[in-house]
């Protein structure tokens, strides 16, 4: 285990950033710009390649399946002003990295051709000179950037990564927490079992595949019962204060008192920050939206498989566990088997929510022991049906293998006293052959 | 009509044969003691007699019939490494144990009631297991044993960490038990506990039964025909009046009494010692030294002749 230790854990440090640096295959993105004043704006990266349409945005949507671009990026013409929006286009939801380049580019470009104008404007007027800061605030500008989804059959679905990303990252990180907090309190229980010697009166009565069981399965109720609870109530503060509280209300008074004690502001200035105010209200209908485009009987669905047979198999882990050892304190060797996977998984978080449809997070998802984290994260994203059902039906095979593998140490376990025990032993244990 | 059969039981650990083609029989309403050395297999014995483990050979039978799961509300036992649940209060954790053991809420609740006032710790109901001493949780631990008045009740080294208080009324319960009709089977080193208790024993040493039966059948089996006198009248050896054959073994004198411990043949009676004798002593004392369980125990397991039995 000296060994093992130090290997194990290298591992999870060096098998991420591998993966990382492996996830580079490249991602094309089309272009299609009807204002034509972002050609050669955008550069290609390490892992997005841009290429120019000259076609109409129609016929793009109509090839972009066939294609096999990544995403089309589409930046519709204007007639007044200058072009702030985007829509991106892609099969599934759209990456944040893409997202977040195309908005910073036209942002930059927009800008630098907004100052442009206005120090021309200045040279042309020779007026008094204006401070810095109004100029800079004038030509402030905002990228607004749609994603849509663009299905085989050519129906569009508006998408939202940020809400996406949020509600992975939150399901996942629940998962883990509650597979750590409650697989723990089953060994800790088994362990409570052996050391105050009760377990070989009870396994008189109740077979040891039963007793192991029966705490899996309680401890799993009281686990749900409180996180159901914590659901409702944290629902029900969360409501209460927003009906109390009006976002919108608060906004407005601020930007009107700071307007009526800058009297002397320049009118296109005034002119932005009433475009600002209105932003929130913006934000916050976008939000809802956003949150009525999730599927929740799917998210919630899977949500609830996830939780329940990850927990289901670490807890049969867990419990091996606490059968093999006499103490808390011996519980170090073999907890670092279990607890590699699972902050394997949270640590992957990262690289996975960047690219949800990568070779990453295809195979920590498919794999049982770090799926119910990570498919966790992607499934907001969208997941194909066929990988879902096989991660959940390797999910049920690893829950089975699991309990097999644990009843049998957990049998021999249990009546085992004073007795340091290795891998060695559990895996005589394991093979030991029982009518 | 035996109540329990074992028949050839072998149990092979990874690394150590624990039980080698046991047979034990436990006639219904004995109390049977189970016997012999740390490690020899006893613990594994009980263990699979419950059926917490399984054999790999052998055959059990309960009333002549193949031994079942369903068996266990039958059986009482009370293991050696035994404890209780710590943070539970006594009254919550006696009725889970009664009840896990097949019975209802309501007779569970009766019969802890019953027994709670006969220990006479009615006032324990409500307080934490932690919070009572270890002689204390044994009582617990005992009457939860036989709550569900198991018609087999076994007690794995029973006596181990009893104070004699505790261990006499452990000794009259299971008496007790014995009168309803009960069937006792425990392990144990306490050879006084034995002689005590049991009508039957097997002895078990390096996996393998060799001794069993009946205790006053073994103890016949183990009688050297050796006799202590006590007597009154001579001064000389008593060899003097003997034939060759009667050995003396020892003698002793005591202010007023003089005692000899004398082998006889195997072929002779008592009386063929008191004849000599007779007319030149008074005798005070005649008295057959019966080998205690405890020589039967050291002879049998270590295969040598008992000691000599002196005159203390």
């Amino acid at each position: 285990m000296t060994i093992l230790g130090p290997l194990l854990m290298a591992a999870t440090i060096i098998i991420p950033i591998y993966l990382a640096t492996q996830n580079n295959e490249i991602k094309n993105v089309a272009i299609l710009d009807e204002t034509g004043i972002f050609i050669e704006k955008f550069k290609d990266s390490d892992n997005l390649k841009f290429h120019y349409l000259t076609s109409d945005i129609d016929s793009a949507k109509n090839t972009f399946h066939s294609s096999g671009d990544y995403a089309l990026v589409y930046i519709p013409k204007t007639e007044v002003t200058l072009p702030t929006n985007a829509i991106i286009y892609a099969e599934n939801t759209v990456n944040i990295n893409l997202q977040s380049y195309v908005k910073n580019v036209m942002g930059r470009h927009i800008e630098s051709l907004k100052l442009q104008a206005r120090l021309h404007e200045l040279q042309t007027d020779k007026k008094e000179p204006v401070p810095v800061d109004d100029i800079l605030r004038s030509i402030k500008t905002s990228i607004d950037i749609n994603t849509l989804k663009i299905g085989e059959d050519g129906q569009e679905s508006k998408s939202y990564t940020e809400i996406n990303m949020a509600l992975g990252m939150f399901s996942g990180i629940l998962i883990y927490f509650f597979i750590f907090m409650f697989g723990a309190q089953v060994m800790r229980g088994v362990i409570e079992e052996k050391t105050s010697r009760i377990v070989e009166v009870i396994i008189s009565s109740v077979k040891p595949f039963q007793l192991m069981m029966g705490k899996i399965i309680g401890v799993g109720m009281v686990g749900l019962t409180q996180f159901l609870l914590w659901v409702v109530l944290t629902f029900g503060i969360v409501t209460i204060v927003i009906s109390t509280i009006s976002p919108k209300d608060i906004n407005k008074t601020a930007t009107e008192q700071m307007l009526k004690r800058n009297e002397a502001i320049s009118p296109v200035a005034a002119d932005a920050l009433l475009a600002q105010e209105s932003k929130p209200q913006e934000g916050a209908n976008k939000v809802i939206e956003a949150i009525q485009s999730v599927d929740f009987p799917v998210m919630i669905g899977s949500f609830l498989f996830f939780f329940l047979v990850g927990y289901l198999m670490y807890a049969a882990l867990f419990a091996a566990i606490g059968g093999a050892v006499d103490s808390e304190s011996d519980t170090q060797q073999f907890m670092l088997p279990i607890t590699i996977p699972l902050i394997l998984s949270i640590i992957m978080a990262q690289v996975i929510i960047q690219d949800p449809d990568g070779a990453v997070a295809f195979w920590f998802s498919i794999i049982p022991l770090t799926s119910p984290v990570v498919m966790m994260i992607r499934i907001p994203f969208g997941v194909p049906y066929f990988q879902v059902i096989l991660s959940m039906v390797l999910l049920l095979l690893g829950f089975l293998g699991a309990t097999w593998l644990a009843a049998k140490i957990y049998r021999t376990g249990i009546l085992m006293y004073g007795k340091k025990v290795s891998y060695k032993e559990l895996w005589k244990w394991i093979r030991l052959r029982e009518r | 009509m035996d109540i329990f059969t074992a028949t050839n039981i072998t149990k092979q650990f990874s690394n150590h044969k624990a039980l080698d083609h046991v047979s034990v029989s436990v006639p219904e309403g004995s109390i049977f003691g189970l016997l012999g050395p740390n490690g020899a297999g006893k613990t594994t014995l009980i263990r699979i007699i419950n059926q917490i483990i399984n054999p790999d050979e052998g055959e059990l039978l309960f009333y002549g019939k193949k031994l079942k799961p369903d068996d266990i509300a039958f059986i009482g036992y009370l293991p050696e490494e035994r404890g209780l649940y710590k943070k539970m209060t006594v009254g919550e954790q006696a009725m889970y144990l009664a009840q896990l053991k097949g019975l209802s809420h309501h007779e569970s609740l009766k019969r802890l009631n019953f027994w709670f006032e006969k220990f006479e710790i009615k006032s324990w109901w409500n307080r934490k297991v932690e919070e009572l001493s270890k002689g204390m949780q044994q009582k617990i631990q005992f009457l939860v044993t036989i709550i569900h008045e198991p018609k087999l009740l076994i007690f794995d080294e029973p006596f181990s960490g009893f104070d004699p208080i505790n261990a006499n009324l452990l000794k009259d319960e299971i008496l007790t038990q014995k009168e309803k009709g009960a069937t006792i089977i425990f392990s144990t080193h306490n050879m006084a506990s034995v002689e005590e208790l049991c009508d039957h024993i097997a002895l078990i040493n390096h996996s393998k039964v060799v001794l069993s039966g009946l205790v006053r059948e073994i103890k016949k089996t183990y009688k050297t025909n050796t006799f202590t006198i006590s007597y009154q009248g001579i001064d000389e050896n008593l060899q003097t009046f003997l034939p060759a054959s009667f050995q003396v073994l020892e003698e002793r004198v005591d202010p007023d009494l003089r005692h000899a411990i004398i082998k006889l043949p195997d072929t002779a009676s008592p009386n063929d010692l008191l004849q000599p004798l007779l007319p030149r002593v008074t005798i005070h004392a005649l008295q057959e030294l019966i080998p205690g369980m405890n020589d039967i125990f050291i002879q049998a397991v270590t295969q040598q002749p008992s000691s000599t039995p002196t005159l203390n």
